[in-house]
């Protein structure tokens, strides 16, 4: 904490603790006045006298009503919501298990295939995504849910692996010697043990998969065509900006609509999540 | 039962020779503490009884059987680590039954066995409490009854006492030795403390750079070291050393360096016989030196400059300049001297050590 005289507490926290959260939150608050304005104030040209793009008398409804009713928002979500958590179960899965093996398990060229599966996370999905369509197309599952559950791990279980190793290393090894001693197999120790030391980690490494296959674009854009079958992200840039008309009312209800979830899962796991990446393993 | 027998044991980590052909035969319900300083082997020793690590050479057997492919589960051992390795996630109860759950033992037993473990250590009232919430003294306790419950024909020991403070250290190691003696199960003890070592082994094992020094019961060590290292291992404040001459005059043999000149007792001149000429190591602990009075005129004496006065209250450690050489000497706390005081001191000619010199082995 800052010690010494007021002042310095104003100067040195609150006031520059003021501007970052002002800087964070502005575009939220953008996002839920634009929403609510109705189109007679958003299109308003600049220089019209009662022009304030920051307040609103008239707050309307219309946009969410738009959104969801004259668009496919509600399948978008649950398509979304399906695709993120499917892949992020498959990513958590092999995350957990490959990040044990590759901290825990001393085989041979262990901390280079480590540091292999860290690179592929570092390919451009802008890269990718070109002999992935290939694959896509020869498997037939374009336009389908399970073209990006399938390909959407193909960044999140480096992720996930990577995260894991690191936690892994942080749970002493005394704690599973102690296990094995006490009659568990090497399996049982890492299933009774291990895995519920690291339920912290595994669940911040869970929001991170869970935000990134939610806000992914790329690959959402590339393998998935029709309307009922998009992503929020995608379903929203490319139903609502029609040509070089941009609906700017529904767009950022759908924005806002759709970034609720994360925030929700975020806010449900804080505290487990900030203990997973600080790491701290009492014993 | 629960006899342990290391023969030839060795350890290779890559071309490093961690542990060099230890052998060493445990008695059942015997104390053996393995003590030396970091890096020595002995806890890498530990680990091979324990099956945590691979043995590179050698038989380890327990009961005569030899257990050197048997998975730790199947050795019937438990351990105690440094860090307690506490469960977290389980609750006081859980971390001793664990052990009693994977074998498969009945809920009535485990219940049985982890209440009369917690009544033995204390800890009854702890068990619904998880490691977080429990003192460092409490989790030592709970590790040593997650040990206990089992039953297993040796305890492991593996430094269990470190991480403690000072003061509970002492009382954590009397209630282990009453523990001991309670159950009577073999124990091996690794330590890099010396004073658990002599107070908690039946014997003692000295070990230095993967070579096992001495094996011995704690006194044995005290006064009848193998070499030079376990002569200042054992022992605090640490044995004083000078490198001194041999020479013979008037038919007894003086040991002598530019500050000190020791006509040494027969029975000791009879051992140094085939030095004369050489140079050796005088060791003489700091309690065998006194403040030269009349009642010991007939001890060897030197002269000393007084460097530092410790006074501890029990005793008083004065640092002495004795020729080129610094030396300790533990005095009655009756003793007034003050710093850069000349004494004569003596030494009881009976509490001598020699060492070769190169060899570093006792005379």
């Amino acid at each position: 904490m800052i010690e010494g005289a007021r002042w310095r507490k104003w100067a040195f926290f609150y006031v520059p603790m003021a501007l970052f959260l002002l800087f964070l939150l502005f575009p939220f608050y953008w996002m839920v006045i634009t929403s609510v304005r109705p189109d007679g104030e958003l299109y308003r040209p600049w220089n019209s006298i009662n022009y304030n793009p920051f307040w609103t008398w008239n707050p309307t409804w219309d946009h969410v009503r738009y959104l969801l009713e004259e668009t496919l928002f509600v399948s978008w979500l649950w398509n979304t919501t399906f695709i993120a958590l499917a892949s992020t179960a498959i990513s958590l899965v092999c995350g957990v298990f490959a990040g044990y093996a590759l901290s825990r398990l001393n085989f041979p060229f262990a901390g280079s295939l480590g540091t292999g599966i860290f690179i592929t996370y570092l390919v451009p999905q802008t890269l990718l995504f070109i002999p992935l369509a290939e694959m896509i197309r020869n498997y037939r599952l374009g336009d389908t849910p399970w073209a990006l559950i399938l390909t959407y791990p193909t960044f999140l279980i480096p992720f996930c692996t990577w995260l894991m190793m690191g936690y892994f290393k942080a749970v002493p090894k005394e704690l599973e010697e102690c296990a094995r001693i006490d009659g568990a197999s090497r399996w049982q120790a890492m299933l009774y043990i291990v895995i519920p030391v690291a339920v912290p980690g595994i669940l911040s490494a869970g929001i991170f998969a869970f935000t990134l296959s939610w806000n992914e674009f790329v690959y959402a854009l590339v393998f998935l065509s029709s309307p009922e079958q998009k992503t929020v992200p995608v379903g929203v840039t490319s139903e609502l900006i029609r040509g070089d008309v941009f609906f700017w009312g529904p767009l950022m209800a759908g924005a806002l609509l759709g970034s609720i979830p994360v925030a929700i899962a975020y806010s449900f796991f804080v505290e487990h999540y900030v203990a997973g990446l600080t790491g701290s393993v009492k014993g | 039962m629960g006899q342990v027998v290391l023969k030839g044991i060795n350890k290779f980590y890559d071309s490093v020779h961690a542990v060099k052909d230890v052998n060493l035969q445990i008695r059942d319900k015997e104390f053996v503490v393995f003590v030396g300083p970091s890096g020595c082997g002995k806890t890498t020793t530990l680990r091979m009884i324990a099956g945590l690590e691979a043995i590179s050479s050698g038989d380890i057997s327990i009961d005569g059987n030899v257990i050197n492919e048997l998975a730790p589960m199947d050795r019937d051992i438990a351990m105690v680590f440094q860090n307690y390795a506490l469960y977290p996630h389980m609750s006081v109860y859980d971390n001793m039954a664990f052990g009693l759950k994977m074998r498969k033992f009945e809920k009535l037993e485990i219940g049985q066995r982890v209440r009369d473990a917690a009544d033995i250590l204390g800890i009854g009232d702890l068990l619904k409490r998880k490691p977080r919430q429990l003192s460092g003294g409490q989790r030592q306790r709970v590790a040593l009854g997650r040990a206990i419950v089992r039953h297993p024909r040796v305890f492991l020991f593996d430094e269990p006492l470190s991480n403690l403070d000072a003061k509970l250290r002492v009382q954590m190691r009397v209630e282990l030795k009453k523990l001991h003696l309670r159950l009577g199960t073999t124990a091996i003890y690794v330590t890099h403390d010396q004073v658990e070592a002599m107070t908690l082994g039946d014997r003692v094992v000295v070990m230095k750079d993967g070579l096992v020094q001495q094996v011995g019961e704690p006194l044995e060590l005290y006064n009848q070291p193998a070499n030079k290292f376990v002569a200042g291992f054992i022992g605090s404040p640490a044995m004083n050393f000078a490198a001194v001459t041999v020479t013979e005059a008037n038919g007894s043999l003086i040991v002598e360096n530019p500050g000190l000149r020791l006509k040494l007792p027969d029975e000791t001149a009879q051992r140094l016989r085939g030095h004369i000429g050489n140079e050796v190591t005088l060791g003489v602990r700091p309690e065998d030196l006194s403040v030269a009075g009349t009642a010991d005129l007939d001890h060897p004496c030197f002269d000393a400059v007084i460097e530092v006065v410790e006074q501890l209250g029990s005793e008083i450690l004065l640092d002495m300049k004795v020729g080129e050489d610094v030396m300790v000497a533990s005095v009655e706390p009756t003793v007034r001297v003050k710093v850069r005081d000349k004494l004569r001191v003596a030494i009881r000619p009976s509490r001598l050590h020699l060492f070769d010199a190169k060899t570093e082995a006792a005379i």
